[in-house]
């Protein structure tokens, strides 16, 4: 418990000065580190030719997309190429075309759901120009994003900004230099950093045993920074080599949740009160921590988060009756499928941490975590809103701000507006676009795979686990998390191509549909709010918020869930 | 239109007959394709009822030997929900329609008097009338079409529209030239140019709006819609992918129930209810005696942020009425009150009647017997007094205290001295002084003041709680201006306002993100209230001033724009909380079918039927039963609108969010378990 409490305590305060940096960052402000960066940047500008021009949401779009789609190829070819390139020490062969398909779409996405496993599939080089390369672009692309979103939201300029240059200035201001300091720590705490093939060593027992090393620090550091989840190696971070000891692991957590949490303070500034920035400027009253409007949010998110985590936790902790009963001591919680090192307390957080931020890394199996324990992680995957990836997440819960000041809005008596724009027929159309895609996705495919042969025989464990393990998969997929509820034979055509599919529209479809909102958020006149305007800042709109998502996520999802872990929790407990 | 009419029976029996046939009549396809909701229910009503003759059509198990019935049960609930939300639509149109119906009485085919350009008088019927003819209507006939006067003065009978019985004057070249078609002259007679063509008179324009023939979806009507339609696809996901989920955990679930719980989770009531609150908030406003041009205007009246009003006739009576005497120094204040009321006695100015009516509340010496005496001067631009030349050669004046300062150093009489401090005074007050001299001494000075309408000053507070602010406009000075916005408690004013600075005050809230709504009746009015975000026009107005705004007053009582934006308000509250409610029942819902649908495979499924519900399919049927009753139970909702009281937005939002939201989960845990109490007996009786 104390764990939790004082990794979280961290995390809070290191959001603070985080979101503040972002804010410069995103809003072309004055940061300390600006005579290096602008130098930096102004290379990269001038060697790419760009021209730093403000887009439409349109041409926004557009620009990411075909700039994802380059990368998708260029990374194609190296995993399809990998046996004949350079760097390649354990003679890895190439990878196959559906499997190649599922890994490129998997990390171009930040969902890094891997159907194969890192020390036997993958080259250095692949795991470097495809995997780690990616870690950061797509990173950058999904932040780049909810920047543009923000911006248009906040509707302070008549544009959404460059994509390109927004991208450049994310990697090379905020994940180059932080993935270098934590990455070193992450070294000294003893992760692997080299190109030498894997080692193979003579056990105590007199065997021989083969241990994967490699660039592996590089990796596992903005894998957690970028919210991106793939391992180098197969087992994640549940092993030493990624996940050595407490102090990495709580590295490992913060770094995964700082910048979804800091975005959303980003997101607070950016909608300051124009005039309350104009005063600040003239008195030079320090910054608020806090915008008013982020406060709400992170509030909300913060309140989802602590619900899961304490469900998680006590469900964990309670440990398995089954067990119990044939003589294994539950004292310390479930302990299968967790490392000792952690225990239940931070197997919980980490679980909790990795789904709501949708990175996707483990510290423990989920396969086994006990039904409920397990729920948590599938539900945070299924509203996908709870402080989420790089930016995304920030941009799902506006999707339900907008729907909850739709609804409740109408009940102050007057048409529904946030931030100061009214929201008609045509946002309500986009947001109504994806909250249905991630239900169809999740569901559609989940009920495909149960009802065709290749996808029932993914299932190990017949039975409601299976449908859970069905499930996971799909929503990890489709929410761009990437962990992985394991226990699925998945590398094969049907789980490749599916889940690949789940992948690229969970991504794109959303992202657009919100850019779209975006653009015609900004392009609508600004509304004056008045006592008479429904409160967006304050706690009722929290508590709101907070219920019009699990409303939501409770009316679409709960039959699934009901038949999946909450119906192998009851048998459990009750037979 | 009376109070009383507004207080009758939201539903009397002939409207509920009509609404009867109209939700059958409405079961067609092609109508109920633009209500998605509604339709999915149609559908599924269709599905079950080809399941009840041929039970096993979609692979349904046919051991079960109830399948049949419980298909048909569940197809005639169905059938049944279709039905009340049609119902409550056509209860509202019904309501619409029977307003129209009386208005249409009033649009009898006349025979009018066309004027020829040769001046020649032939006879048309009113029906071929084209647009600019010139007609000619005398004294006991009806006015064919709408029109100008362009010649004559008449007084007008317009109950038929307004319901006021008492005659209005209509003359040519004023602000009251225009005349609607339907109303009769009552004397005299009146040229008029037609303004309108056959068919598009404001009379058939108000038959059509009241009816709801030409209603069109408003924009926040579309978003809701929008929403609905997303929920019903996201809910037609959950329920068709539940069904591999259950064959993979091995459940067979009879389609039927599989239907059942879609249109449990679909939201038919706000749904079904949707459009019955559309109409019923047009209809609200019609009632008022308020004709709206378009649902769009009733809506945006929710979300005026600002009123720009004029003063006169709106905040104000107009009339200069007496308030106060003050006799200068030397001078009784009995002595000023009795000359004042001689000066007044026959003059029918209502300064010269409020004048004899607070002396009389103030105590007279001077009875109206004395008004027999008395020969009364009238008031001129010329002379600025008005007054009484007494029997015994007395001369009485009161006026303007330039003229009688004037007419008295004139006459050799002297002015007193605080004559003019007094004078300056009222004026600083926003009053208008008017000086009495009797035989050319001054005694002292009528202190006129424009009088407030009774009951505006907390109106105005009222809107302020509910965050609007008002502006007042005025051709006063500021000075006096300052006096009646301080007492009236407005939040702003515009004095020596022109019709070019009303323009100006608009487009600056306007830009500042508020939206402006406005009265008029003037044509100098017409670019105001097209500006304003909401612009009501009086019905005695111009032509052209109705024309520019989205909304008519029948009654010309301009303060009626503030009861029209509260029921603007009310209308979206009501849309707001029906949804509301509409969603948060399904969390019952759940819990009574959810548990159902699977005992029979998992008995621990048996926990979470909270409710204690008697048998799985009786469950079932009383959350389907439950769906369709809660839609004919929440139409006196629909059609009146929920309560409305002002307070700021956050009290009302949790105050909503508690009945409409709190209640919308707990109401139908308690209707399932009491339907289900009465529907198992049945059910066993039956055999399910």
């Amino acid at each position: 418990m104390l764990q939790i409490a004082l990794t979280l305590a961290i995390f809070v305060l290191a959001v603070i000065p985080m979101g503040k940096y972002m804010y410069h960052i995103t809003t072309n402000k004055r940061t300390f580190a600006d005579p290096l960066f602008d130098r930096v940047d102004n290379g990269i500008y001038k060697v790419c030719r760009i021209d730093r021009k403000g887009m439409s949401w349109k041409t926004y779009a557009l620009s990411l997309l075909m700039t994802n789609a380059v990368m998708v190829l260029a990374g194609y070819l190296v995993l399809r190429l990998q046996h004949a390139l350079f760097l390649n020490p354990n003679g890895i062969e190439g990878m196959e075309p559906t499997l190649s398909f599922n890994t490129i779409i998997s990390f171009m996405t930040n969902t890094n759901l891997q159907h194969y496993s890192g020390e036997s599939g993958l080259s250095y080089l692949s795991q470097m120009l495809v995997i780690i390369f990616m870690m950061f672009t797509s990173a950058a692309s999904g932040y780049a994003a909810c920047m543009a979103f923000c911006r248009g939201l906040a509707g302070k300029r008549k544009d959404l900004g460059n994509f390109y240059e927004d991208m450049v200035r994310i990697t090379t201001r905020i994940l180059i230099p932080w993935s270098m300091v934590f990455g070193l720590i992450l070294i000294w705490q003893g992760c692997p950093e080299t190109f030498g093939a894997n080692i193979t060593v003579e056990t105590i027992q007199g065997k021989l045993q083969d241990f994967a090393a490699g660039p592996v620090a590089a990796l596992e550091i903005i894998k957690h920074l970028g919210t991106n989840g793939g391992g180098f190696l197969g087992a994640n971070s549940t092993t030493p080599f990624e996940n050595p000891t407490i102090i990495t692991n709580i590295v490992e957590l913060i770094s995964m949740m700082i910048l979804p949490g800091a975005c959303v303070l980003t997101f607070g500034k950016m909608c300051m009160d124009r005039k309350k920035e104009k005063t600040a400027a003239a008195v030079k009253i320090k910054e608020p921590v806090f915008g008013k409007q982020g406060r709400t949010i992170f509030a909300a998110m913060s309140i989802i988060f602590l619900v899961g985590l304490a469900v998680c936790f006590v469900s964990e902790k309670a440990g398995n009756p089954v067990l119990e009963t044939a003589g294994v001591g539950q004292e310390m919680g479930s302990m299968e499928g967790k490392e000792v090192r952690f225990g239940v307390d931070q197997s919980a957080l980490f679980t909790t941490v990795t789904t709501s931020f949708t990175t996707g890394t483990v510290n423990n199996m989920h396969d086994t975590l006990t039904p409920l324990g397990g729920m948590v992680p599938l539900l945070h995957m299924m509203l996908n809103c709870v402080f989420g990836g790089k930016g995304v997440g920030l941009m799902n819960m506006l999707m339900y701000a907008i729907l909850t000041v739709f609804i409740c809005g109408l009940m102050v008596g007057r048409t529904p507006e946030y931030l100061g724009k009214k929201i008609e027929g045509r946002e309500m159309k986009l947001v109504a676009l994806v909250l249905i895609i991630h239900p169809l996705l999740i569901l559609g495919f989940s009920a495909l795979a149960v009802s065709t042969q290749a996808g029932l025989e993914g299932i190990t464990n017949p039975g409601f686990h299976g449908l859970s393990q069905v499930l996971y998969e799909y929503s990890s997929a489709s929410a761009n998390n990437g962990s992985g509820f394991e226990g699925l034979s998945d590398n094969t055509y049907f789980w490749n191509i599916t889940s690949g599919l789940a992948m690229f529209f969970g991504r794109y479809i959303a992202i657009i549909a919100q850019l779209a909102i975006a653009g015609s958020l900004l392009a609508k006149r600004q509304v004056k709010a008045s006592i008479g305007t429904m409160r967006t800042d304050n706690v009722i709109f929290a508590i709101l918020l907070v219920f019009i998502v699990y409303i939501f996520a409770a009316l679409t999802f709960f039959p699934a869930l009901a038949l999946g872990p909450i119906a192998e929790h009851l048998t459990l407990w009750f037979s | 239109m009376s109070k009383k009419q507004q207080k009758t029976k939201f539903v009397t029996n002939d409207i509920l007959r009509s609404s009867i046939t109209g939700a059958f009549q409405k079961l067609h396809p092609k109508y109920m394709v633009k209500n998605p909701v509604m339709f999915v229910v149609e559908i599924g009503f269709v599905l079950t009822l080809i399941m009840t003759i041929v039970p096993t059509i979609f692979g349904d198990d046919a051991s079960l030997g109830y399948l049949r019935s419980y298909n048909g049960i569940v197809c005639a609930i169905l059938f049944v929900t279709v039905l009340f939300a049609n119902f409550a639509e056509s209860v509202a149109e019904g309501r619409g329609k029977a307003q129209a119906a009386s208005l249409k009485k009033t649009k009898q085919d006349t025979q009018s008097r066309l004027i020829g350009r040769d001046g020649t008088e032939s006879t048309v019927s009113a029906s071929r009338l084209k647009k600019d003819d010139i007609v000619l209507v005398k004294a006991g006939e009806v006015i064919p079409n709408d029109g100008e006067v362009v010649e004559g003065i008449a007084s007008v009978d317009e109950s038929a529209i307004t319901g006021e019985s008492a005659p209005v004057t209509r003359e040519a070249g004023t602000d009251f030239s225009s005349v609607t078609g339907g109303t009769t002259v009552v004397s005299d007679w009146l040229k008029i140019r037609i303004t309108s063509r056959p068919g598009e008179s404001f009379l058939d324009k108000m038959i059509a709006l009241v009816e709801g023939a030409s209603r069109q979806k408003t924009p926040n009507e579309i978003a809701l819609n929008t929403l609905l339609v997303g929920l019903t696809v996201i809910f037609m996901i959950v329920v068709v992918c539940l069904y591999p989920f259950a064959t993979y955990s091995g459940v067979q679930i009879p389609v039927s129930t599989m239907i059942a719980l879609l249109i449990c989770l679909i939201p038919t009531t706000i749904g079904g209810l949707l459009s019955a609150i559309g109409i019923a908030g047009m209809d609200r406003v019609t009632r008022f005696n308020v004709i709206a041009m378009s649902g769009k205007a009733v809506e945006a009246c929710g979300d005026v942020d600002t009123m720009i009003l004029d003063k006169t006739g709106t905040i104000t009576f107009g009339n200069r009425l007496a308030a106060d005497f003050y006799p200068v120094k030397g001078k009784s204040k009995e002595d000023l009150i009795d000359y004042a009321v001689m000066s007044s006695l026959c003059d029918p100015t209502p300064e010269g009647k409020s004048t004899v009516e607070l002396a009389r509340s103030l105590g007279t010496r001077i009875d109206d017997n004395a008004a027999e005496q008395i020969e009364f001067i009238e008031f001129t631009a010329q002379s600025k007094m008005s007054g009484a030349n007494l029997p015994n050669g007395s001369i009485i004046r009161k006026g303007a205290a330039d003229a009688i300062k004037a007419m008295v150093k004139k006459d050799g009489g002297s002015i007193p001295k605080d004559l003019d401090e007094i004078v300056e005074r009222i004026a600083g007050l926003g009053g208008t002084p008017l000086v009495v001299s009797a035989d050319n001494v001054i005694y002292g000075v009528i202190y006129l003041k424009d009088t407030v309408k009774p009951g505006l000053v907390e109106r105005f507070q009222r809107l302020r709680d509910i965050g609007i602010k008002t502006i007042m406009c005025t051709g006063d000075n500021p000075l006096t201006a300052a006096t009646i916005a301080k007492e009236a408690g407005v939040d702003g004013f515009i004095a020596e306002c022109r019709p070019e600075d009303k323009i100006t005050a608009i487009k600056n809230e306007q830009a500042e993100g508020k939206l402006v709504a406005m009265t008029g009746d003037g044509t100098n009015d017409a670019p105001a209230l097209a500006q304003a975000d909401v612009g009501l026009a009086m019905n005695s107005g111009t032509a052209a001033a109705k024309e520019a705004a989205n909304m008519v007053d029948l009654d010309s009582d301009p303060t009626k724009i503030l009861e029209v934006v509260e029921i603007g308000k009310q209308l979206l509250i009501t849309r707001g909380s029906l949804t509301t409610f509409s969603i948060a029942n399904d969390v019952a819902k759940y819990f009574a079918i959810i548990p159902a649908m699977f005992t029979l495979v998992i008995p621990q499924m048996q926990m979470l039927n909270i409710m204690k519900l008697s048998t799985p399919m009786s469950a079932i049927l009383s959350a389907l039963i439950f769906n369709a009753i809660i839609i004919p139970c929440l139409i006196p909702i629909a059609m009146r609108g929920v309560k409305y009281q002002p307070m700021s937005a956050e009290r009302m939002l949790l105050k909503n969010m508690g009945i409409y939201g709190l209640g919308g989960i707990i109401v139908p845990f308690a209707g399932i378990k009491l339907i289900d109490c009465i529907v198992a007996p049945l059910l066993s009786v039956l055999g399910i």
